[in-house]
């Protein structure tokens, strides 16, 4: 049964696709994460559902609408590249209007309510050839613009002062790591749904942190536990009748108390190692 | 040859003016401590000197070229703000930052760009920690590798703003020690903002102090006298040598004597 699953073509499909969101997202999220972004993420994937269940109810693509409404509100955070406090309480409030409209989108359209609970949880095993193709061109564009923006976006992540006194442009800065996080959300959407997009933008990213202090290395942990996350889950999914999503956001999970684990009991070795540090200082 | 030359500035906000008139060169190797209550432009002067804020009226000049056109690096050291503990960076990331982080792309690091980074790490003597992650080092190890930051790109001109603030003693004393070192082997001229002379009074050339909408420039016995400061606030303040450190009572917001209490 799972060999005869795994000779479909649609299986094949949804491991591609799965592979291109988790590459793309594990990239973005350790960015996400230097910059505190996740209640963006949040509030970016909302929207999207609202652009999905309004593109639904004018008729037209949902993916389009997912785009839509990701792009837009990616863009307006960006521009008023908010900081702290001020920023999460402006992305509760977008975040809330957003999900009422998406809600009232919803109860308008006549369709069956399967589609709306596929935007919200994922339908990993329904892409087509099509999306794969538009997934991997908007993947490359993400990770595109990630390669070009390295090093000023590291730097003005951890060190926003400094970076401003060396001339790198903040806001410009801003806008496009929220442009490129709508893109990457709108992704992830696809695969995991809006209310997972978190288990593969931020747990991956997070978990990588617990576990280095090398910004390249922290890269490319993400992405691994972002890819074995999505592929094993949906391999998973084929064994076991359950949702992808689930196995998916497991998984990562998992990664993600694990390295919190091994954070902490490094942490217990180390205390002395660090006081000897200290003396030799001295 | 001065490195830089300050003319004619002046900054208002609305009906509120900081300075104005304010000019001063600075030559090689000078220390200029910039001193003075809150809220009278120090860190806004900084921040024309690098080329951040645009002055009402005046110009500055590093090096023959306004500091906003970037022709020629200039070191910051801001006031220290530790870093968050799970910040993925190393002692030797930040320094690197400071060499190249304003550039497009991931960039090569050749192997003359990692033997600057090692150099200023040794520079500063925080070797020992530079492969750490910056959230767990000290206040004061952290910095001491925003001092190597701004050294490593090879500064016209250091500006420092408050990097002594919340630094134990020993601290102080350390980040001090290496801005003085480099303005001696490297010419390369230092503005320090401080609220507190103290730290850097053996060291310093001369002594900028804004006061409330006035200002004086000199050598530190110029400035920091019962009459210069009596003549700045338009009211009697004292300048008290108390073993070796100055201390200002009497100016109208007395933060001097608060320092005192603190213990610095």
């Amino acid at each position: 049964m799972f060999t005869q699953l795994l000779a479909q073509h649609f299986v094949h499909t949804a491991l591609w696709a799965g592979a291109v969101v988790a590459v793309v997202s594990g990239s973005i999220g350790v960015f996400v994460v230097a910059r505190g972004m996740s209640f963006a993420v949040h509030a970016i994937s909302e929207l999207g559902f609202t652009g999905a269940t309004g593109a639904l109810v004018l008729g037209i693509d949902p993916v389009l609408g997912i785009f839509g409404g990701s792009l837009l509100v990616g863009l307006v955070l960006g521009l008023l590249s908010l900081r702290g406090r001020e920023r999460d309480s402006a992305i509760g409030a977008v975040l809330a209007f957003g999900l009422g409209l998406g809600y009232l989108f919803f109860s308008l359209y006549q369709g069956y309510a399967t589609e709306a609970l596929n935007l919200l949880f994922g339908n990993i095993f329904g892409v087509s050839d099509t999306q794969l193709r538009n997934l991997a061109i908007v993947g490359a564009v993400v990770l595109l613009g990630l390669a070009l923006l390295y090093r000023p976006l590291l730097f003005s992540s951890v060190d926003p002062e400094i970076a401003a006194a060396r001339g790198v442009p903040l806001r410009a800065l801003s806008v496009a790591i929220f442009l490129l996080l709508a893109l990457t959300t709108a992704e992830a959407i696809q695969v995991v749904g809006v209310l997972l997009v978190l288990t593969l933008v931020i747990t991956p990213a997070a978990a990588a942190q617990r576990v280095t202090g090398r910004p390249t290395l922290a890269l490319l942990l993400s992405v691994t536990i972002a890819l074995v996350s999505t592929e094993s889950g949906i391999l998973l999914s084929l064994l076991k009748d359950w949702p992808p999503s689930f196995f998916i956001t497991s998984i990562s999970f998992a990664f993600y108390v694990a390295a919190r684990y091994y954070d902490w009991s490094r942490g217990r070795q180390s205390r002395p190692a660090t006081l000897l540090r200290a003396q030799a200082l001295e | 040859m001065s490195i830089a030359a300050v003319d004619d500035l002046a900054l208002r906000f609305g009906e509120r003016t900081l300075f104005e008139g304010l000019g001063f060169e600075l030559e090689p190797g000078e220390l200029l401590a910039v001193l003075g209550p809150n809220g009278t432009g120090k860190t806004s002067l900084l921040r024309i000197l690098l080329g951040l804020l645009r002055p009402t009226t005046g110009s500055v000049v590093v090096e023959g070229c306004p500091p906003q056109e970037r022709c020629h690096r200039i070191g910051y050291v801001p006031q220290q703000r530790v870093f968050e503990r799970d910040v993925v960076l190393r002692g030797r990331d930040l320094v690197r930052l400071g060499l190249d982080g304003h550039r497009w792309g991931f960039g090569r690091f050749r192997h003359e760009d990692r033997a600057r980074v090692d150099a200023s790490l040794a520079e500063v003597g925080a070797t020992a920690y530079a492969d750490a992650p910056v959230g767990r080092l000290s206040g004061g190890e952290q910095q001491r590798l925003r001092v190597a930051q701004a050294l490593v790109a090879d500064p016209v001109l250091i500006l420092a703003d408050e990097p002594l603030l919340s630094l134990d003693l020993a601290s102080q004393r350390g980040v001090v020690d290496l801005l003085d070192a480099r303005r001696q082997s490297a010419g390369t001229p230092v503005v320090f903002v401080t609220h507190d002379v103290n730290p850097v009074l053996h060291t310093v050339d001369r002594v900028l102090y804004l006061a409330p909408g006035r200002w004086a420039i000199g050598m530190p016995e110029e400035v920091l006298t019962s009459g210069t400061l009596s003549r700045l606030y338009g009211t009697e303040v004292d300048v008290l040598n108390v073993r070796g450190r100055v201390v200002v009572v009497g100016t109208p917001d007395d933060q001097h004597v608060h320092h005192v209490e603190n213990g610095h």
